[in-house]
């Protein structure tokens, strides 16, 4: 992507936004660029924008926002790569993030995770190929009280074990049958 | 917006209260053991028995016990009700005239709240944090409104300077220092940064105080920037808060509305406004260059300093930037005077400390107590020792700064020095307690595996020397190291900590070195024989 001469680079911005065509993600992500007035200093926030409206990040995304910042590819991709939170790769239907913070570490969340890596054949950090659950660990959800705590979907549960970890996740992995 | 106007909102808040409130915290910890739906059927509760004009259900911020929520509180009948759940709500209405209620009472008076002295959580678990008229009823904004008012700048550096306020985010730099530096700097624009880029694992005091009394720490920046000259505040906060976060957008806008943010603050010629920059999940943030880095929208790597802040910070201009507790802390310094601060804590270290009390320990939640109060009564009197009979083996202090002291000096009075002085640092107040199951050599790995993930990749011996001592550390516990490659890792550690350059690299060793040399046995033991 960052090989591309710059002509190349536009026409190719002007490619993707022609197959999203009618794609009200783009005009939100507009509005919201020009809400910080095309400043590169907001960067951080466009893509955080981003990534909420389209889930994750590709390639042609960046570009777009490259290309509306004023900015280079890549510092785009520099940026978006450097912090976790940002990702480059389509995420699962469902999510499960566990907390791996200090005191869920001495509770034992170090159990948690790997029973769930097991039940679903992979490893933190990855989705399932049928795309249906991705595995997530954090550094500290700041939930400390309830350590260990996993958070499913969205929602931060507390005072987890293997076991009850793997009742909640097990209608989201699909068991291949050997 | 004029005093008048403020005593107004306050006398209108204070008198449209009810004779019963009824308090049910809604901070994230609670809210994730169903507070939200605790609060509604209270709030029901209240409808069905007609007490909709004598009982108030008020949503506060932490009430501290985290391990016991939700918790739901009663005044004025002194009661504290744990673990409630939403079907126990009506027990709890029609118990309030005398009789029993079903859900579980918790004890008000417990040593965990009886040794607890507030400054920056007085207003936690008591206020409303989505009600601005809430944060003005308790006082709120009048310490703004005393200093631009009848304070000139050079008064407000010198009440900061004589409270002996240190920066509460670990480094324990004196905070009227920081302070007078940036006022002297030479420059048109500058900026206040509170930084609230809570990275330690284990310690969420400052997403407490953001959820339970934004306006708090808003009021702090005002009266800062005031005193240094800004007129343009940024608050840096993880992304991995979404209720502080919210919470904060909200009391930014409320204090715009109210006039207490923007410009001519109580008919003063005194402008400030603050926006909230979020994070994207680096621990390197909460270093302060890279924290400036990450605001400017680049990746958040540090730079050398000097230049400081103070005197070339964020987009080159002179930059103040604090810690969420330091700022919670001034807007109580200017209402009660210098000396009424100075005179609590110990001799170098002033005021309190508030402490997320978390791992191998009976009562986990926040606590905040005055500078020397002594490990021993934090962790078994207030934290009810380990649970199970377990025994405490070390306290975890500093996050992945910090280290760990052993049980045998838990007599150590809680200070900046005492903590340096033991190879651990105060750090920003995660305190992590570890039961005799806990193994220090996998705790050190733990730790050494964060830093090596969240190096940032600057300088080679941070990014180089922890993947190095993480390998050491490892083959350790596998039990494959021999006594040389002990040595290694101690040399590792000496060369990382004094070549690094920011404080992520110069202080990752300091894990593996405090239990070295508390715990070397458990090192030993598994080295190979040669």
């Amino acid at each position: 992507m960052i090989r591309q001469p710059r002509s190349n680079r536009r026409k190719r911005v002007g490619e993707f936004l022609e197959r999203a065509d009618g794609d009200k993600r783009f005009k939100i992500l507009e509005t919201h660029i020009k809400r910080h007035q095309y400043r590169a200093d907001a960067l951080i926030e466009v893509l955080h924008k981003a990534q909420e409206l389209f889930g994750y990040l590709e390639d042609d995304l960046l570009l777009f926002v490259a290309n509306r910042l004023k900015l280079p590819p890549s510092r785009v991709y520099g940026v978006a790569t450097f912090y976790h939170f940002f990702t480059l790769k389509p995420k699962g239907r469902h999510s499960c993030v566990v907390c791996l913070g200090t005191a869920c570490y001495v509770k034992g969340a170090a159990h948690v995770l790997s029973a769930v890596e097991k039940s679903a054949g992979i490893r933190a950090g990855e989705t399932t190929p049928d795309e249906n659950l991705s595995l997530v660990t954090a550094r500290c959800i700041g939930a400390c009280g309830l350590a260990p705590a996993v958070v499913y979907d969205g929602k931060v549960t507390g005072r987890q074990t293997p076991e009850s970890a793997l009742e909640q996740v097990k209608g989201w992995i699909r068991h291949v049958v050997a | 917006m004029l005093l008048p106007d403020l005593e107004a909102i306050a006398k209108r808040e204070i008198s449209s209260r009810k004779k019963v409130t009824i308090r049910c915290c809604m901070a994230a910890g609670c809210l994730s053991s169903q507070s939200g739906e605790v609060k509604a059927a209270l709030e029901k509760a209240v409808q069905d028995a007609g007490l909709a004009g004598e009982v108030e259900v008020r949503g506060v911020g932490c009430m501290r016990l985290c391990c016991q929520g939700p918790l739901v509180a009663v005044d004025p009948h002194d009661a504290l009700f744990e673990k409630v759940a939403p079907l126990e709500a009506a027990s709890i209405i029609s118990a309030l005239d005398g009789g029993e209620s079903k859900a579980r009472r918790g004890d008000p008076h417990h040593a965990f709240f009886k040794n607890q002295f507030s400054i920056v959580l007085s207003n936690s678990g008591v206020i409303d944090p989505e009600r601005i008229e809430s944060y003005i009823a308790a006082d709120g904004y009048l310490a703004l409104h005393h200093a631009l008012r009848e304070m000139t700048a050079k008064e407000v550096l010198d009440a900061i300077q004589a409270s002996g306020l240190r920066g509460r985010g670990g480094g324990g730099y004196p905070t009227g220092l920081k302070w007078t530096t940036v006022a002297k700097a030479a420059g048109e624009k500058k900026y206040v940064i509170c930084n609230a880029d809570e990275g330690d694992p284990g310690a969420f005091m400052d997403r407490s105080v953001l959820e339970s009394d934004p306006h708090r720490v808003l009021e702090g920046m005002a009266i800062a920037a005031y005193a240094v000259g800004a007129d343009q505040g940024f608050i840096y906060v993880r992304a991995e808060y979404p209720l502080a976060i919210e919470r904060l957008q909200n009391a930014i806008r409320e204090a715009k509305r109210f006039g207490l943010l923007g410009s001519g603050i109580f008919d003063s010629p005194f402008h400030f406004s603050v926006d909230l920059r979020i994070g994207a999940g680096a621990f390197v943030c909460g270093e302060e260059t890279a924290l400036m880095a990450s605001i400017e929208g680049k990746r958040g790597t540090p730079r050398p300093r000097p230049p400081y802040p103070a005197e070339s910070g964020l987009w080159g201009c002179p930059t103040l930037i604090n810690n969420v507790e330091t700022f919670a802390n001034v807007a109580p310094i200017i209402q009660n005077g210098a000396e009424w601060f100075a005179n609590i804590g110990t001799g170098k270290s002033k005021g309190t400390k508030v402490f997320a009390l978390a791992g191998k320990i009976t009562n986990t939640g926040l606590i905040e107590v005055p500078m020397g109060t002594r490990l021993r009564i934090i962790v078994e009197e207030m934290g009810g020792g380990a649970p199970d009979g377990n025994s405490v083996k070390a306290v975890q202090t500093g996050g992945p700064s910090g280290g760990c002291i052993p049980a045998e000096h838990l007599d150590t009075p809680v200070d900046y020095e005492s903590l340096t002085h033991l190879g651990s640092i105060m750090g920003s107040g995660g305190m992590i307690v570890m039961d005799q199951d806990t193994d220090m050599v996998d705790v050190a790995r733990f730790f050494m595996e964060f830093c090596m993930d969240e190096s940032c990749g600057k300088c080679v011996p941070c990014r180089a020397g922890t993947v190095q001592m993480y390998h050491l550390l490892d083959k350790i516990i596998q039990r494959k190291a021999s006594q040389r490659d002990l040595a290694q890792l101690e040399e590792l550690c000496d060369l990382v900590k004094n070549t690094s350059l920011c404080g992520l690299g110069m202080t990752a060793p300091n894990p593996v070195l405090s239990t070295l040399r508390y715990f070397r046995k458990e090192y030993e033991d598994r080295l190979k024989q040669e």
